[in-house]
């Protein structure tokens, strides 16, 4: 390859020519490629690689992703009622204060010495996210709720060596995918049916499905399509009864106002900590919490990373370190528990700090809020002629299904119409739910006004009677 | 070397790491304290519903708030501030020690540009129309990788690396399943120098796992993969170069003869700093590779993620791809889920965007030519090391003598140990007093008393020498007073720490509740 110049990348300081040489003479050879001797000739890449142009100007390099990123129109340039698992919550000024410090963005797998402060706001973090649940044992987080409630799935299959697990068929379609690829086909993966008119799990299918064999039972609450699964001890009841375990999964912002699944019997609680404090970033800013009582059966079959506390050479200086290592992959490849790696520790740094901003009286006024204006929401949707939500007869918490069956539009034509109006109507449930028709997935929290709603309420109006398609 | 150029770097004697002696947030706790106040709903939401708890079932509502702490908001800014600065990030130090994981510079551009609300404020179901300019990120990186691995597709839905190598294996038995073959082939073959997760992440989809060692040229023989392969055989997942930093040269023929044997070859490219435009997945035979977005490709590693795979396949394997994928028509980017034996998915939504906007920046940053340097440079740069560390009194470098290494090597204090009695880990503890972070190795030491060090192209000459001056001094100090390194680190955040509790049912203790319970000092009120 040839440059004209002696041009130096900012970011490769032993692009230097002087540098290179100087150390190709220390390594004693004439050129890089000698470097390169294992490589056997038929592997080598003979071309220069098919790529841009650099941009190694920092301005122009900012220019070209503006540029490309200005084509995205977002939920601040208009009024947006999506959620299912990406949510929309405002995220106080010190979450990102925090996060984006050098020390914490950069930092990585240093020891619990020069990274102490890394172990310790991740050990808090697990003790805040216990507080939130109500249970002795929160792990470091994992990639997202798709993997929290797998692993928790697998841990089950563990804890009780049993074969199969029960899920409600109202869970998240994405969460469903995943817990299916993840389990099979070492477990077997079957679904339980709701209530068509309450949406709350149909008891007499799980009483018929349950067995010896079934190593536990997972639903959501609040569900993915929004309404509070009411009977939660009575399923966990008869999971117990059957040596199974509860699973629930959760959405930790309404924990300040719901009681957490640990009051109504689930032995494994998960979910995503993504609305604590972190932006919505396309759902990619995900973290998975698991949460499980203090006892060695749960605590031996985690596969993340448990930070522990503990003590030091020096009386009264608190320490930190790993708890049981060995049950990992990274102490024992294959036979440690799933895997573990990289996930999302600064999204579990981030909730900790929300969570400690909030406090048990921000984490109520948050949670009434947004039940206040989710139902003021729905109150005033179903006002509209042809309109019904919400969908389920049941209590919400944050979402709802609005039902259009009777309007004389699909969702879809609804959303497009919205869209011209600035509006990013509730996700389409008619593909993924077929059995509701034409229903939409609608997201209410602090973040929208009354005014947010109304406009809401006019432009569906609009659209409602607008021949336009 | 003149005197000038000698004084350049200089070992930071009178280092000394933050020390705030920091309460754990739950001893902050002041009742009646706030951190923040949460907006009211409006007076005529109010009226219209009330107070919105009453129409919960009676069972559903918390009867008592969660326990967490009361701390007013500058306090709590305080306390994280402070255990940042307990915190030594690649920013601050000459971050060569953690090697395996391309501890680059992440340009701060990059976190500017992922700040923008244009990433941080957009729904991933938004309709594709207002999504334009994510997707077409998206698209572009793909096609990227495509020219750097010459793979045929990627998916950049791996949540990590490790993830990506499940993604491998559920792939790999749904090729086998559509095939017909998936209950005959349960047996992945890996390298004990390839990451834990290869063997980890494919023994959760149910796979036998066989592990080959190396032989004394620190490489798996063809003898020995050709022993292990059978017409059980499912796959083969490998990194080259092995952790090791030795790149095997018969990579092809692994490849060729586990095809020969109905199998796949899955490429763990997570060492692919050093080879970026020298060599090619593609070229060495694999069917499925994967690249770390927070290693190679320059997003920060965030105390431990968020990270995020890319995965590449050959046209063979596109269909088995998870969903969505972004394909480009008609002037529009838009998410095709029509993959006919798609594994489904295995992360909400489609990917990790800020990391993979970063990734772009880099790559564009770099550009044709400079793509290439970095790699050539960070396998200089290596070298330059190994050269200096072998002369180090009591290190070594087994395998391969005389050899160069491609972007990492992996070192051994055995020598100094057996002199000594000075560990690996007290030589980390050690260098932590100088502000240098020394990692040990992924475990099992198959090289005892490990240490694997890859110094990527972000550092300079002067940063490397004076690594190494820690490095000599620390070896210097174990052979005049060992108890000295023993009992290290001094200057670092905290002192020798206890491990002995951490593997006792009885007294561990994960969150401060169960430390308070255990400690026998339940002060909760």
């Amino acid at each position: 390859m040839k440059k004209k110049d002696p041009f130096v990348h900012p970011y490769i300081p032993n692009s230097v020519p002087e540098v290179k040489t100087k150390m190709l003479e220390a390594v004693g050879v004439k050129d890089i490629e000698d470097l390169y001797e294992d490589i056997p000739e038929h592997l080598r890449f003979k071309r220069e690689l098919n790529l841009p142009e650099a941009l190694p100007s920092e301005l122009d390099l900012k220019r070209h992703v503006e540029k490309i990123l200005s084509k995205n129109k977002t939920c601040q340039e208009s009024i947006s009622f999506l959620g299912g698992g990406c949510w929309p919550h405002y995220v106080p000024a010190i979450c990102d204060e925090i996060n984006q410090r050098s020390e914490f963005l950069t930092a990585y797998a240093g020891e619990p010495y020069e990274d102490h402060g890394r172990f310790q706001a991740l050990f808090e973090y697990q003790s805040l996210m216990a507080e939130l649940v109500d249970m002795d044992i929160v792990n470091v987080p994992t990639y997202d709720w798709c993997q929290a409630a797998s692993t928790s799935l697998r841990m089950a299959e563990r804890i009780t060596q049993r074969g199969e697990v029960l899920v409600a068929d109202t869970v998240a379609p994405d969460r469903l995918l995943a817990i299916r690829n993840y389990c099979e086909p070492v477990v077997k993966v079957t679904l339980i049916k709701h209530c068509p008119e309450t949406g709350l799990l149909d008891l007499d299918d799980l009483k018929a499905k349950m067995s010896k064999n079934i190593a536990g039972i997972y639903f959501e609450n609040p569900s993915f399509l929004g309404f509070i699964e009411s009977k939660g001890q009575v399923i966990c009841d008869i999971a117990h009864e059957s040596g199974a375990l509860g699973i629930v999964g959760v959405d930790p912002i309404s924990l300040g106002v719901l009681a957490p699944p640990s009051h109504y019997g689930a032995d494994i609680v998960c979910g995503d900590v993504q609305p604590l404090g972190v932006h919505m970033n396309y759902g990619g800013a995900l973290g998975g919490f698991i949460a499980t009582r203090d006892e060695e059966r749960f605590v031996m079959e985690y596969p993340s990373r448990l930070f522990g506390i503990t003590k030091t050479s020096v009386d009264g200086e608190y320490g930190f370190g790993d708890v049981a290592y060995d049950r990992t992959s990274f102490g024992v490849r294959e036979r440690g528990k799933e895997f573990v790696g990289t996930a999302a520790a600064l999204w579990g740094i981030t909730a900790g700090v929300y969570l400690s901003l909030m406090g048990p009286k921000g984490m109520k006024d948050l949670g009434q809020h947004i039940l206040q204006k989710s139902q003021y929401a729905m109150k005033r949707l179903s006002e509209i002629e042809g309109v019904k939500t919400p969908r389920f007869a049941s209590a919400h918490f944050k979402e709802f299904v609005v039902d259009f069956n009777d309007t004389k539009k699909s969702v879809s034509q609804i959303n497009r119409l919205l869209l011209k109006q600035g509006i990013f109507g509730g996700k389409d449930l008619s593909l993924e739910f077929p059995d509701l028709g034409q229903c939409a997935l609608y997201c209410v929290t602090e973040i929208h006004t009354n005014e947010d709603i109304d406009s809401l309420v006019n432009a569906l109006t609009d659209c409602l009677t607008s021949k336009d398609e | 070397m003149t005197q000038k150029e000698k004084k350049k770097y200089r070992l930071r004697e009178n280092f000394h790491q933050a020390k705030w002696d920091e309460p754990i947030i739950f001893e902050l706790h002041t009742p009646g304290e706030r951190g923040i106040l949460v907006t009211e709903a409006e007076p005529g939401v109010v009226e219209a519903v009330g107070n919105g708890i009453s129409a919960l079932p009676e069972n559903m509502i918390r009867k008592q708030g969660p326990a967490l702490p009361e701390v007013s908001q500058m306090r709590i800014l305080k306390h994280y501030l402070r255990l940042s600065q307990q915190c030594l990030g690649a920013d601050f130090n000459i971050d060569i020690g953690q090697g395996t994981c391309t501890m680059k510079y992440s340009p701060k551009i990059h976190k500017m540009l992922a700040a923008s609300p244009k990433v941080t404020e957009i729904h991933p179901w938004q309709d594709e129309s207002t999504i334009q300019g994510a997707l077409e990120i998206m698209h572009k990186l793909d096609i990227f990788f495509r020219e750097i691995s010459g793979m045929s597709r990627f998916s950049l839905q791996p949540s990590s690396g490790s993830a990506a190598i499940f993604i491998m294996a559920s792939m790999v038995h749904a090729f086998h399943t559509f095939h017909g073959e998936a209950e005959k082939r349960d047996e992945i073959i890996t390298t004990i120098f390839s990451h834990p997760s290869d063997a980890a992440a494919a023994a959760v989809k149910g796979y036998k796992i066989i592990t080959l060692y190396h032989d004394e040229d620190g490489l798996v023989s063809v003898d020995a993969l050709k022993e292990a392969l059978s017409d059980r055989t499912a796959a083969l997942f490998i990194t080259n170069p092995e952790d090791t930093g030795i790149f095997n040269p018969n990579i092809a023929e692994f490849t060729r003869l586990v095809h020969e044997a109905g199998g796949l070859c899955g490429y763990d490219q997570a060492n692919a700093n050093g080879i970026l435009g020298i060599t090619r997945a593609k070229e060495a035979g694999f069917d499925l590779c994967f690249f770390n977005l927070h290693k190679t490709f320059s997003s920060p590693h965030g105390c431990g993620g968020p990270a995020s795979g890319a995965l590449g396949v050959t046209d063979d394997l596109i269909d088995f791809l998870p969903v969505p994928l972004v394909d480009y028509e008609d002037e529009k980017y838009y998410l095709n889920y029509d993959i006919p034996h798609t594994i489904g998915k295995t992360r909400g939504f489609h990917g990790v965007f800020p990391v993979i906007l970063k990734a772009y920046s880099w790559v564009m940053s770099l550009g044709r030519a400079w793509l290439k340097e970095a790699a050539q440079v960070a396998v200089l740069n290596n070298n330059y090391l190994l050269e200096n560390i072998k002369k180090i009194r009591g290190a070594a470098s087994p395998f391969a003598a005389g050899k160069h290494r491609i972007e990492q090597v992996r070192y051994t204090w055995e020598q100094l140990t057996q002199d000594t009695g000075v560990t690996t880990e007290d030589v980390t503890c050690r260098m932590a007093d100088f502000g240098f972070h020394l990692w040990s190795s992924h475990h099992p030491f198959v090289v005892p008393q490990p240490f694997t060090i890859e110094p990527t192209e972000s550092y300079s000459k002067d940063e490397l020498d004076e690594y190494l001056e820690g490095l000599r001094t620390v070896v210097e100090e174990a052979y005049e007073d060992p108890e000295k390194v023993k009992h290290a680190p001094y200057r670092s955040v905290v002192h020798k720490i206890d491990h002995s509790t951490l593997d006792d049912p009885e007294k561990w203790a994960i969150t401060w509740r169960a430390y308070l319970k255990k400690d026998g000092k339940d002060k909760k009120e």
